[in-house]
């Protein structure tokens, strides 16, 4: 299977086979671009960027992303469930916003600074 | 008299600004127009800046936020809901505040960081209508993103660059249907990354060689029709496609925004759109440098962020030793290079000069090299080279050495084996 690896801007043309028990990956230009074909094949997993209402805040939406990526077919989900969430400035970078989401182990977390209005 | 004035507080205007600051000057003033800082960088909310400079993969507002945080300390004066409107050749600045009103101020050195624009319907030209609901992708990102108002339910994206990916996928995730991704090029000016994460992750089609000819709607977007172009890149007859849809984002190019600039009578290069600069990112005007997207549209924030840092050094050194700057070489293209910054050299300049341009084709094996009247000083192998990626040079300056100002060739060319 061809793929491209998402890992940097380069954009490295990966492929991968089933070899044995075992794969065999081409194309690859780091040990990262060898773990995400390897990761493609066998379990997926993006990171989800997204935004959340802020209240109190000098902006009103505060962008967050998950504290590691979760895997790609819950996504959507993932994105729909930040629908709901209200957070009450201020908010500090790295901050947790929802704690395991969907039960990923991985947080929601705050990307921007924001102070109280 | 002021140190420094850096007009821009985006990522090219913060790095530059902190760059001046370490490097010893004291009196600077950084003047932004936004509310806040960090420009473009706080919409763009997705992860991939950073893998150059901090070696660590971020989201625009948390690359922003690692140079807001680093200005406390250093005195550097911010001044934000301020629009600068004149820069005199005698490097006055006059700008516009709630705050502080009409102001005039001389300094020692500018830096130009104002970053750059997007082409709109206007710039090229798309017949039909005109309804609500055609938008630039950074302005509906902007929506998005930072004042959380959604766009549209069905959405065709005209061109592929980076913008436009990462609106795909953006408006995705919000519960849009994007129908397709048009491109009128052969190839896509976007990240190869993002065409697989943002357009192929959600099934989301790519139409290369396709373009919009027709918009259609009374009061908002109805439809769109797409269809092939020909190598000339004219529509071709009855290949027509038509969507349902009430949006169609643009994502067709950036153009500096260099009206300061031009208004200061500095020469500007008409292949970049940005100032000419020597190698030390000062423009045709002495103590005025430029330096991110104002300068050349670029790809990558780190590489924003690396020539900022060197304008910032050069503006400190430039008013601290009161130094002119001296002969310089020029530098012209060849073959598939379209353009080159710097596109001057100091004949005394020193270490290394990393020079950028863009291909005009894809090139799978390629040699660029720069030459000057009798040597070639630097030739080096490079593979998949695209349009859509910004390339660099580096040119350690001991290979040019110490010779008579002169016309240097940077020379991009295809091999076929």
């Amino acid at each position: 299977m061809d793929m491209i690896c998402i890992n940097c801007p380069k954009g490295c043309h990966l492929s991968i086979e089933k070899d044995g028990d075992g794969w065999n990956i081409q194309g690859y230009a780091c040990e990262r671009g060898k773990a995400y074909a390897l990761s493609e094949m066998t379990d997926p997993r993006r990171t989800l960027t997204s935004t959340v209402k802020i209240k109190d805040g000098t902006i009103t939406r505060c962008p967050v992303k998950t504290s590691a990526p979760i895997p790609k077919d819950m996504v959507r989900d993932a994105a729909k469930s930040l629908d709901s969430v209200t957070v009450i400035a201020p908010v500090k970078v790295g901050d947790v916003i929802v704690a395991n989401v969907l039960g990923t182990g991985s947080d929601i977390i705050a990307t921007r600074n924001i102070a109280k209005a | 008299m002021r140190d420094l004035i850096v007009i821009g507080a985006g990522p090219a205007g913060l790095a530059a600004a902190e760059e001046a600051s370490r490097n010893g000057l004291k009196d600077i003033l950084l003047i932004e127009r936004d509310d806040y800082l960090g420009g473009i960088l706080n919409q763009c909310i997705h992860n991939g800046f950073g893998l150059h400079h901090f070696k660590e993969e971020l989201t625009g507002p948390e690359y922003a936020s690692r140079f807001i945080d680093q200005l406390e300390g250093t005195g550097i004066n911010v001044m934000t809901g301020c629009m600068v409107i004149d820069i005199d050749e005698d490097r006055t600045v006059t700008y516009v505040s709630k705050e502080h009103g009409l102001v005039s101020e001389q300094a020692k050195a500018i830096i130009l960081s104002m970053g750059c624009r997007e082409r709109t319907r206007g710039a090229i030209g798309i017949p039909g209508t005109r309804p609500a609901g055609v938008l630039t992708a950074g302005a509906a990102q902007r929506y998005v993103n930072i004042d959380g108002f959604m766009v549209g339910k069905r959405v065709v994206i005209l061109g592929s660059g980076d913008i436009g990916l990462i609106m795909a996928r953006r408006l995705t995730l919000e519960g849009a249907e994007v129908l397709a991704c048009v491109e009128v090029m052969p190839y896509s000016s976007g990240l190869q990354r993002n065409i697989s994460q943002c357009l192929n992750d959600f099934g989301i089609p790519l139409y290369l060689s396709h373009t919009v000819t027709e918009i259609r709607g009374e009061n908002r977007v109805e439809q769109v029709v797409v269809q092939e172009v020909g190598p000339d890149r004219k529509p071709v007859p009855g290949t027509e496609m038509v969507y349902d849809c009430d949006t169609l984002l643009l994502s067709v190019g950036l153009i500096p925004e260099n009206e300061l600039t031009r208004e200061a009578g500095i020469k500007i290069d008409p292949r970049t759109k940005g100032a000419v600069v020597s190698d030390d990112m000062q423009t045709s005007l002495d103590g005025v440098f430029a330096c991110g997207n104002v300068l050349q549209v670029h790809d990558l924030v780190d590489n924003v962020t690396a020539e900022s840092l060197r304008a910032g050094k050069a503006a400190a050194e430039y008013v601290l030793s009161g130094k002119k700057r001296g002969e310089v070489h020029s530098v012209v293209t060849k073959g598939a290079a379209t353009y080159a910054v710097p596109q001057k050299i100091r004949c005394d300049a020193e270490g290394n000069v990393t020079m950028s341009f863009r291909v005009n084709r894809t090139i799978r094996k390629g040699t660029i090299s720069l030459s000057g009247k009798d040597k070639t000083f630097i030739s080096i192998k490079r593979s998949d080279m695209t349009p859509g990626e910004m390339q660099q040079l580096i040119v350690p300056m001991k290979l040019v050495g110490n010779i008579e100002p002169q016309e240097f060739v940077l020379d991009v060319e295809e091999v076929t084996e």
